[in-house]
């Protein structure tokens, strides 16, 4: 088995030996109703109205959807529609808290005695892919058990300065276990094989204690390389499985969730606290007290760096996750959603965007790609406006993990032309398949 | 804080620490002990020859781009990398005017006119030296070791062979920077050491010059230690633009370069092909890129 290419990055995991500081309750939390990939949720609470902890605001019956639950006790002040990061127009309820921290009355722990009851468990906890992906957990989970063989943890988090699954793996060991017993008995799968990055040698032990009574369970050192947690790449480091162009991991019996997941469903089945409160890392150049914190879901950025000592350095660049694939926030009022692992401050030298200059092919993009694609000839086909030569080139494969534009001396922002290749490639398809019906 | 205004960009937002000028400052660098050996075995005319050739080949440059109202990219340093290696490939009696000539050739004709910098298909270096060997035969082809030598030609083309310590120390005829395998081996193990080459081109291109030569009856060792073919392995055959960046193309591309390079030694007419050999595959490596690139990882044939 050969290795998938990558980068050796700086690792900044400044707050890694950082136990999560619980922050103290915002003024006001904004509850996005689309945290999600699928349905948006609609709200059910109307303006006026009192909330308390873990109390429905949002749903969805129809779809792919995940319910919102408050993170605070507070009155709803409006209800409103604004833009996500993706540049959606979606809804958002803002609740005023009264930081009672009040909960719910219809918090208490469900009854999961059977699959069904498990599952029903897993979409009423609000849960979605925490690593970042923020796919409904429950829908992944639904899958047909006989097609599953095996559960891959993903503990890889290979982003630099990220360390909130760290934290989770070091301080909750114990709930990824629990989780993953839960998983096994209702999936039933006997395999579970955890994938953490050597550079966490914590992580590796605590969870190796934590594992010891569970049948079945392993855990896998991975490279320590990005990206390793990119799911194909996690898949064929642990399993020596190649998830095909196209295909879901469930196509080659797996089912990959993240640590920090498989702790929230142990912890929604034994408390029934839905998911209203998320650990981030928040470091960076500008920030003045880097620090993991608890916070409840939909503070605004601007609070969780206040909590932590403010800006040292005038912040040019916030990212909402990694600075591999993190998104940069255009307001510092945005809030942190349920994938929320990281708010990156960068301060004027770390944020600078280097001038792109000719390529000169010196063909290092395709040297680094995990799946071996070549930007090189991606890049020419685009300029050609050659969708054949893009479908050949398969840049539908790309998972925009940075890799290429990281290593360009030229400083071409490979990752952006590789989305608009992708996008106009689909569109191309879909023209060519109504071609085809119509004859 | 409020009114701060913040950077928004495409990910990702951290990038590795080189660039175009960095990696061209370190061919520079690895250029120097074959710089300063051509100094030392030929005499300060060598530096009079690479000073003409820098500086034409940057004032070309940028007169061109200032005239053609494009972006000026002589800080990129390409155009100072060019203008070493062409020197190091001429001899050092080659007229100043004809050096110059040079030098105008690689970046006018063969960079800029097609596009400039990697738009280039042909190694700007060589395409100039062998138009030079064509426009100025009598002039590129005086091997002597000094300037006030009497002219003598180099072991390639039938003088008396030189010990094995002379021939991988320098002390023999011919171009500038081609003749001391020392210093060129030491520059080369700089650019790998530095990750901006890798083994594979000049590694295979030896290997094959030393096999193939073996094969056909002639000195392996001679033939990899005379004429040009250290040189090229590791500075002409491993330019970015003009070969192929897969690791198998690069396997392919020093193997054609070495089994030209020999055939045209043994059966050409001209006492050297390295250059030859290179343009030659230089013209093949869209071809070769195309047929070695890799296999999308779960790519799946439609």
């Amino acid at each position: 088995m050969f290795r998938l290419n990558g980068i050796h990055l700086r690792h900044n995991k400044n707050t890694a030996d950082m136990p999560p500081v619980r922050m103290s309750v915002p003024q006001k939390v904004v509850m996005q109703m689309s945290m999600h990939i699928g349905a948006p949720a609609v709200p059910c609470v109307k303006v006026g109205d009192e909330v308390k902890v873990g109390q429905l605001i949002g749903e969805n019956g129809a779809g792919l959807c995940s319910p919102v639950y408050s993170s605070v006790s507070g009155k709803v002040k409006k209800i409103e529609e604004m833009v996500a990061l993706n540049g959606a127009h979606i809804q958002a309820v803002v609740i005023e808290s009264d930081g009672e921290q009040a909960v719910c009355e219809s918090v208490k722990p469900p009854v999961v005695e059977n699959r069904e009851q498990f599952l029903e468990a897993v979409k009423a906890s609000g849960i979605v892919g925490l690593g970042g992906a923020g796919f409904p957990t429950y829908v992944k989970l639904s899958a047909d058990v006989s097609k599953i063989d095996t559960i891959v943890v993903n503990g890889a988090e290979c982003e630099p300065y990220i360390t909130s699954d760290t934290r989770t793996m070091i301080d909750d060991a114990d709930g990824v276990a629990e989780g993953i017993a839960l998983l096994m008995k209702y999936l039933e799968v006997n395999r579970v094989v955890i994938g953490i990055e050597k550079n966490k040698p914590k992580c590796i032990s605590a969870m190796k204690k934590a594992i010891a009574s569970l049948a079945g369970v392993e855990i896998k050192s991975l490279p320590s390389v990005y990206p390793q947690g990119g799911e194909k790449v996690l898949v064929y480091h642990t399993l020596g499985r190649v998830i095909k162009e196209g295909a879901l991991p469930l196509d080659c019996g797996v089912v990959v969730i993240n640590c920090t997941t498989v702790a929230a469903i142990a912890k929604y089945v034994k408390t029934g606290m839905p998911l209203v409160e998320k650990c981030v890392t928040v470091d960076g150049s500008a920030v003045a007290e880097p620090k993991n914190i608890i916070a409840p879901i939909g503070t605004p950025a601007k609070d969780v760096f206040e909590f932590c000592g403010g800006f040292k350095a005038e912040p040019t660049k916030i990212l909402l996750g990694g600075p591999m694939m993190g998104v940069p926030l255009s307001d510092i009022g945005a809030p942190i959603t349920k994938q929320t692992n990281a708010l990156i401050a960068l301060d004027k030298k770390d944020a600078v965007v280097p001038k792109s200059t000719a390529c000169i092919k010196c063909g290092k993009c395709a040297a680094t790609c995990p799946f071996g694609l070549s930007p090189c000839d991606i890049s020419a086909a685009m300029k050609a406006g050659d969708m054949e030569a893009l479908e050949k080139l398969k840049v539908n494969v790309c998972m925009e993990c940075g890799c290429c534009a990281y290593i360009c001396p030229a400083k071409k922002d490979i990752v952006q032309n590789h989305k608009i290749a992708k996008a106009r490639l689909r569109k191309y398809q879909m023209a060519k398949k109504e071609e085809k019906k119509n004859g | 804080m409020d009114n701060n205004v913040l950077l928004v960009s495409p990910s990702p937002h951290i990038r590795f620490k080189h660039s175009t000028t960095t990696i061209m400052l370190d061919v520079i660098i690895a250029l120097c002990p074959a710089l300063i050996a051509s100094v030392i075995l030929f005499g300060l005319r060598a530096l009079a020859v690479i000073a003409v050739c820098v500086s034409v080949c940057v004032l070309s440059e940028w007169l061109f781009e200032l005239i053609c109202k494009r972006d000026v990219t002589v800080g990129d340093l390409s155009a100072v990398v060019t203008g070493i290696i062409l020197a190091l490939n001429l001899p050092v009696r080659i007229p100043l005017w004809q050096a110059a000539v040079g030098s105008i050739v690689a970046i006018v004709v063969v960079k800029q006119l097609f596009g400039g910098i990697g738009c280039n298909f042909a190694n700007p270096a060589i395409t100039a030296r062998i138009v030079m060997v064509l426009s100025f035969s009598a002039t590129m082809s005086d091997f002597s070791t000094k300037v006030d030598a009497i002219s003598s030609a180099t072991p390639l083309s039938g003088g008396e062979m030189p010990s094995y310590l002379d021939l991988f120390l320098g002390r023999h005829g011919g171009s500038l920077g081609e003749t001391c395998a020392l210093a060129i081996l030491i520059g080369g193990a700089y650019l790998l050491i530095r990750h901006v080459i890798t083994w594979h081109t000049p590694v295979v291109y030896i290997g094959t010059v030393a096999l193939f030569s073996l094969a056909l009856g002639e000195d392996p060792l001679a033939a990899i230690l005379t004429g040009g073919v250290m040189f090229g392995a590791f500075f002409m055959a491993t330019d970015y633009s003009t070969t192929p960046h897969t690791k198998w193309g690069k396997v392919v591309f020093g193997l054609g370069c070495g089994l030209i390079t020999v055939l045209i030694r043994v059966f050409g007419s001209y006492p050297e092909g390295v250059s030859f050999a290179i343009l030659f595959m230089n013209i093949l490596t869209p071809y070769i890129g195309k047929w070695t690139r890799k296999k999308v990882f779960g790519g799946v044939k439609k």
